[in-house]
């Protein structure tokens, strides 16, 4: 299963922010890899550090420490000449499309703004093609090239998005959120799109949710975090049918289903998600954990191979 | 429709119009709507962005305003019509009888009153005497919140207490209504899980009567007795919880169903895809609104819609041709 080509590797990252009240601990010693043309779901709940670990593996935020390799080679060390070539080939749609595109551009700008800077293009013509073949890859019609975004419904403003980043051919898309702001039907549409896309183009997703139905429908492998570290992570059919940390099984078991007749153990979590800002020792999760020991309070638990290629966090998997 | 006076709906809306006259045409927000709720009983109110779900709850309050906003039909609660209170009756009712819970807790306290103010402040609106902070201490002990978190202000609670805030205020007049609008969407899924335990929990206990929009058919599922589908502004289908969810009618229905990709499914087949958008509520189509999206669309659809009937005993769609009795196998029809 494992004998694809490892695109994306991450080892040891850490971001640490530093804030009023302390060090705010957004991603902890996180160690994951995406191998080619394959899709990572990444879920956890608000504030978990999702994003921010999206953001890292891009670029677009510095890390505190740990490294990141992309094709073999580590991107925090690239030179300018091999950093814009990293920027080309890794790119990111995110969860809004009403604030992350410019207003006061058409889709015509939107979509050829990375042509342009890229000098991707020769002339002005080469640029209109592939404009036109980028709207008719993601499914918008023609006739909007001169629309703004206003004028366009949630669903075709995150095709903007898509067409964005598929504009200078990457390999490696982080998709954060990218469903989130759209009702279940555009979301439906916009989840084939990407599909499609992943299955034409070969592409290597790292698809951040917080909605797990949405992960399962999209992931070949997934990671769960919870407060800055991944607590648990296998393929896609490992984790819904057998999931073993008890953060996860409370996350799946909360999930509401239209399934009237399936036999449901609810797990209601206790409390808040606890802050990042200077974690206590022990595992993150103790808090609310139904399984807590002492020993959670005392040592935090490392990501081990329970199982053969499924990892979980906790003292009692 | 008989009105039976032992059976009498608590809510009953009739044939509900609520249009908006704006600069790039008349939005037709509610066309038509007829929908009862009975005393003690949770509906889930489903519709997509723009379908009229809050629209038509806002016009139960009497708060849609006039202009740019008219309103035709009738409105009964408890037997009165709303449109025809007087404004001290109406507002009365509102916050007193009827009480609503909005989406966005954060948006919806007042950032500068601490919680407890402002459970206060509903209780001696509503009625007169001592006691009211007394109130709002029970009231927040009975959302789950220490009674000495009422001294905090909005911002120093998390998103779910802050939603628990919002339905303490909501509950603190013993309303016989609740209106609940997307109580649950801007909220984390173990959060979510947590605030519906607590609806559920209250609805037994002080036995209100819940309205709950949603555009998440999960969580109807986890709380409602019955279901009201609404599209562009009119209902498509109504019925109970366990008939609409085992063998939906109206094709809209079924396309709100097959959208959701589900924990169980196979998740290499394709979800499955409504066409096209919602209608734009300033030029709606003639016939069936849905019929430009429907798959089993006929000439007669673009035509006329058909109206709600009875299709089944208790069963309630606006369809000429509903689905047949297809995969119910599908849904998990064990015994």
């Amino acid at each position: 299963m494992s004998e694809r080509e490892v695109l994306l590797d991450v080892r040891n990252l850490k971001k640490y922010f530093k804030v009023h009240q302390g060090i705010l601990h957004a991603v902890d010693d996180v160690s994951l890899t995406i191998s080619k043309g394959r899709t990572l779901g990444l879920v956890g709940e608000s504030g978990c550090g999702k994003s921010t670990l999206g953001r890292l593996v891009i670029g677009l935020l510095e890390a505190t420490a740990g490294e990141v390799f992309f094709k073999g080679s580590n991107v925090f060390a690239l030179d300018e000449k091999g950093k814009s070539g990293f920027r080309r080939d890794a790119q990111i749609v995110f969860q809004d499309p009403f604030s992350s595109l410019n207003p006061r551009m058409s889709v015509f700008q939107l979509i050829a703004e990375p042509l342009l800077i890229n000098r991707v293009c020769r002339g002005r013509r080469e640029v209109g093609a592939r404009v036109m073949e980028l709207m008719d890859t993601v499914g918008l019609a023609e006739r909007l090239v001169t629309s703004f975004p206003h004028e366009l419904d949630g669903g075709r403003r995150q095709r903007i998005g898509v067409a964005r980043a598929l504009a200078l051919n990457p390999d490696f898309i982080v998709l954060d959120e990218p469903v989130s702001a759209l009702d279940v039907c555009i979301q439906a549409q916009i989840l084939n799109l990407l599909g499609d896309l992943k299955k034409e183009y070969g592409y290597t997703y790292l698809f951040i949710s917080h909605n797990l139905s949405v992960v399962r429908y999209v992931s070949d492998e997934v990671a769960v975090m919870y407060l800055g570290q991944v607590v648990e992570r296998s393929g896609n059919r490992v984790l819904f049918q057998d999931p073993l940390h008890p953060y996860t099984q409370a996350l799946l078991s909360a999930v509401p289903t239209v399934d009237l007749d399936r036999e449901k153990k609810r797990v209601i979590l206790e409390g808040d998600v606890p802050s990042p800002v200077d974690p206590p020792p022990g595992c993150r999760f103790a808090p609310r954990c139904v399984r807590r020991g002492e020993r959670c309070t005392l040592e935090s638990p490392l990501l081990s191979e329970v199982k053969p290629g499924h990892f979980a966090a906790c003292h009692f998997a | 429709m008989d009105a039976a006076p032992v059976s009498a709906p608590l809510l009953d809306i009739r044939d509900l119009f609520v249009r908006f006259r704006t600069d790039a045409g008349v939005v037709h927000a509610v066309n038509g709507l007829n929908l009862s709720l009975r005393r003690g009983k949770s509906l889930g109110f489903v519709g997509e962005t723009g379908a009229g779900k809050t629209t038509a709850a806002l016009a139960a309050l009497q708060l849609i305003q006039s202009p740019p906003g008219e309103m035709t039909g009738e409105i009964f609660f408890e037997g009165q019509d709303v449109m025809k209170m007087t404004e001290p009756e109406k507002r009365a009712l509102r916050g007193g009888k009827i009480a609503m819970i909005f989406q966005d807790p954060m948006s919806s306290l007042n950032p500068i009153m601490t919680v407890e103010e402002q459970i206060m402040e509903m209780v001696s609106l509503h009625s007169a005497g001592a006691g009211a902070r007394e109130r709002a201490r029970e009231m927040l002990t009975l959302v789950g919140i220490r009674p000495e978190r009422g001294k905090d202000y909005p911002h120093q609670l998390s998103g779910g207490m802050r939603q628990r805030v919002g339905i303490a205020i909501a509950l603190a007049c013993e309303p016989s209504l609740l209106i609940a609008d997307e109580p649950t969407t801007a909220l984390d899924v173990t959060i979510q899980a947590q605030v519906i335990d607590l609806i559920k929990k209250l609805q037994s206990e002080v036995r209100t009567s819940l309205l709950l929009i949603t555009h998440d058919l999960g969580v109807v599922a986890e709380i409602c007795d019955e279901v009201a589908i609404m599209y562009a502004g009119r209902l498509v289908e109504a019925a109970d919880l366990r008939k609409l969810y085992k063998k939906p009618l109206h094709p809209y229905t079924q396309g709100l169903f097959d959208a959701v990709p589900r924990l169980d499914a196979d998740p290499d087949e394709k979800l499955a895809v409504i066409s096209g958008l919602t209608p734009d509520p300033t030029d709606l189509p003639k016939g069936c609104s849905f019929s430009p999206r429907c798959p089993n669309v006929r000439d007669l659809c673009r035509e006329r819609s058909c109206g709600m009937r009875e299709h089944e005993p208790g069963h309630f769609v606006d369809c000429h041709f509903p689905m047949q009795d297809r995969n119910a196998a599908n849904r998990g029809d064990g015994q």
